[in-house]
């Protein structure tokens, strides 16, 4: 199993004629992802040309997609301008995840359109975040598939590159993954660290987690929480940041300690306090996996 | 983006909040004819990026306009913590009665625009959050609806008993509110709100920061951006389109992405250095922006060694190794590099930096190790 997305994931892809949507949609195209749809108004009726020879329908807008294509997951690639408004057109479509990569939303933007997904019911994964890839299934987003394997690790985290440094060294060893999931770093996002440690923990191929966090906010310390009360699965933590001086914005946005609060040294120790095990370096995070796993 | 008081009391300005008067003086001349203009006792504030301005002896009272030129001789050219005060705002000195705060931010855990009221004001808010967290009074702005007429009062109602100063202080939360949206502010701040003897709520301070993502619609807010207020690298990296954050140490860091660049810097830490910089190159193998990068790191004296750390996803390593030889090909490199590529087509990477002369490796704490062995040594 795997969680957000499996082989039954139909996805349409917002922005699908952009330089790097095409792009992406093509790598997905070559995973082995149903791309089903793409939507770019004012090029409705044309269609994408795919490897391999497959075509991928064009439409104007999220609700022909998805009425005549029956996609279920949305990806967007669309500017940052835009990318508000498309997320709110997902989200209004019958998608039921909608996965935004697109970094530089307005964090106002933001603040409604996880107002209006919530009233939907429909989750969002972002924005600023590399998507998901559940190997051996479908990839939805810009995570690169040659680093990844089937197996029984569930990864979760803020960043892109160090989240395939993690995954690639998991690989390298034999330890595939269910699920890699890159939540974003911007401050406001829609899918957190326990939306998905829930579903690792409820997905029954997954059998322990990594999970990497960085400065800013509470969210890993309310997730370092959350894994004492709830979790049975052994969970290995790491925090990028330690060496961050506050009050700076360190590129993501929403990596900045803000006065006192969001420090590396203090999620690293709720994560002590909660039994999590803490990796100092990532290339330590191997190994505490193989100790969990015995 | 953080802007100046002076340029935030204009935004609450244009929202009809009462703000006293006040102008810009760069020089003691400007300052003591601007307090003269304005007769009674003024207060010569600096103008930089950081709290504690007074603490710091950058906020003054002047009696007159002869002393307040005295102050404003004194605050130019001051340093306060690391930045170099250019600016001082001459504003009338006001009879306070009352001290409130009141303020706006993005919070994560209600995902919305929060505001934080209190009648603690001129006190460090987060201070008061620990010790007091009873006098702070919290409200999460539904962006559905916005800020509505009776939330306003809700709020103005906990920092004052007086009708007439709730009515006051209401209205300029509402405003504030607004200049917030309409600002596309991250965090907006009135520390403090006073009231006069004569029953009037005033703005005699202001904050605000800009959500950097906001700019690209607000060039009116974006013209804000005081650039002699950060290291000249930091503006030469923003306009190159790179994410840079300039710190003390000597490894300087280049690294594509923002989680990695600071694991790097954590890891440049560990192994008993300390880097000069956070830089995120971003992720694609364009010479030019590795070329931007080199001359942003190098033109910091303290850097002795450079370290590259980049992992090769949908990029190519092979495409930026050939990047990285091009771009040091167009510049004269007098600290050493070392490199790290791991991922796609790695070997082929290798090949090619090792062809060019370069110290390559494929593990993220060997080539660590080794650029602090060459800083420190």
């Amino acid at each position: 199993m795997s969680i957000f997305i499996d082989s039954d994931t139909k996805l349409v892809v917002q922005g699908i004629t952009g330089r790097d949507g095409s792009f992406h949609t093509r790598q997905m195209i070559e995973y082995g992802t149903q791309v089903v749809a793409g939507v770019t108004p004012g090029k409705g009726g044309q269609s994408f040309d795919g490897p391999d020879g497959v075509e991928v329908p064009i439409f104007n807008s999220m609700d022909r997609a998805v009425a005549e294509t029956g996609a279920n997951t949305s990806v967007i690639y669309v500017p940052p301008a835009f990318a508000g408004d498309a997320i709110l057109e997902a989200a209004d479509s019958g998608v039921h995840l909608v996965v935004a990569i697109t970094e530089g939303v307005p964090v106002l933007d933001m603040a409604r359109a996880h107002a209006f997904a919530r009233d939907k019911g429909v989750r969002i994964l972002g924005p600023n975040c590399p998507g998901l890839i559940s190997p051996g299934k479908s990839k939805v987003g810009i995570l690169p598939a040659q680093i990844v394997a089937e197996g029984p690790i569930g990864v979760v985290s803020r960043s892109g590159t160090l989240t395939y440094e993690a995954v690639f060294q998991l690989t390298s060893v034999g330890l595939g993954q269910t699920t890699c999931v890159g939540i974003g770093g911007d401050p406001l996002i829609g899918t957190n660290f326990i939306d998905c440690l829930a579903a690792f923990e409820a997905d029954p191929d997954t059998t322990a987690i990594v999970m990497i966090g960085e400065i800013g906010g509470t969210d890993e310390q309310d997730a370092a929480t959350y894994v004492n009360a709830e979790l049975s699965k052994p969970v290995v933590g790491f925090i990028a940041g330690q060496t961050a001086p506050p009050g700076r914005r360190m590129g993501h946005a929403g990596a900045i300690i803000s006065g006192s609060a969001g420090t590396a040294e203090e999620k690293m120790k709720a994560f002590e306090d909660n039994g999590i095990a803490v990796a100092k370096r990532p290339a330590d995070i191997v190994g505490l996996i193989q100790d969990a796993l015995g | 983006m953080d802007i100046h008081e002076y340029q935030a009391k204009e935004r609450f300005l244009a929202a009809g909040i009462p703000v006293p008067p006040g102008e810009i003086a760069t020089t003691p001349d400007e300052a003591e004819s601007i307090a003269s203009k304005y007769g009674g006792p003024v207060m010569v504030k600096a103008q930089v990026h950081t709290g504690g301005r007074g603490k710091a002896g950058g906020v003054k009272y002047a009696k007159d306009a002869a002393e307040a030129r005295e102050h404003a001789t004194k605050i130019l050219g001051m340093d306060i913590k690391g930045l170099r005060v250019e600016k001082v705002l001459v504003t009338p000195a006001e009879d306070i009665d009352t001290e409130a705060y009141v303020g706006v931010l993005i919070d994560r855990s209600t995902q919305s625009a929060t505001f934080m009221v209190s009648a603690a004001g001129g006190m460090d808010i987060e201070q008061v959050a620990e010790t007091q967290p009873d006098a702070i009074r919290r409200l999460a702005v539904d962006p559905r609806y916005g800020l509505l007429p009776h939330q306003a009062y809700w709020l103005a109602n906990f920092l004052y008993e007086d009708p007439g100063l709730v009515k006051q202080a209401s209205k300029a939360i509402a405003q504030l509110y607004r200049s917030f949206v309409d600002s596309g502010a991250s965090m907006t701040e009135i520390n403090p709100l006073i009231t006069t003897p004569d029953g009037k709520v005033k703005a005699i301070d202001a904050k605000m920061s800009i959500d950097d993502n906001e700019l690209f619609r607000r060039p009116e807010v974006a013209a804000m951006r005081d650039s002699s207020s950060e290291p000249p690298s930091e503006t030469k990296a923003r306009e190159a389109g790179l994410s840079y954050v300039k710190l003390d140490g000597s490894v300087g860091c280049c690294v594509n992405g923002a989680g990695l660049a600071m694991a790097t810097m954590d890891l440049v830490k560990y192994y008993g250095g300390e880097p000069a910089n956070f830089l995120d190159i971003g992720g694609s193998s364009n010479p030019d922006k590795v070329v931007s990068a080199l001359e942003i790191i190098t033109s910091d004296p303290n850097v002795r060694a450079i370290l590259f750390n980049i992992f090769g996803g949908i990029t190519r390593c092979d495409d930026v190794a050939n990047g990285i030889v091009e771009a040091t090909q167009r510049i004269d490199m007098k600290v050493p590099i070392v490199i790290r590529l791991t991922g796609t087509n790695e070997e082929k990477a290798l090949e090619i930096l090792e062809d060019a002369g370069f110290s390559a490796y494929t593990s993220m704490d060997d080539v660590v190790e080794k650029a602090v062995q060459l800083a420190n040594g």
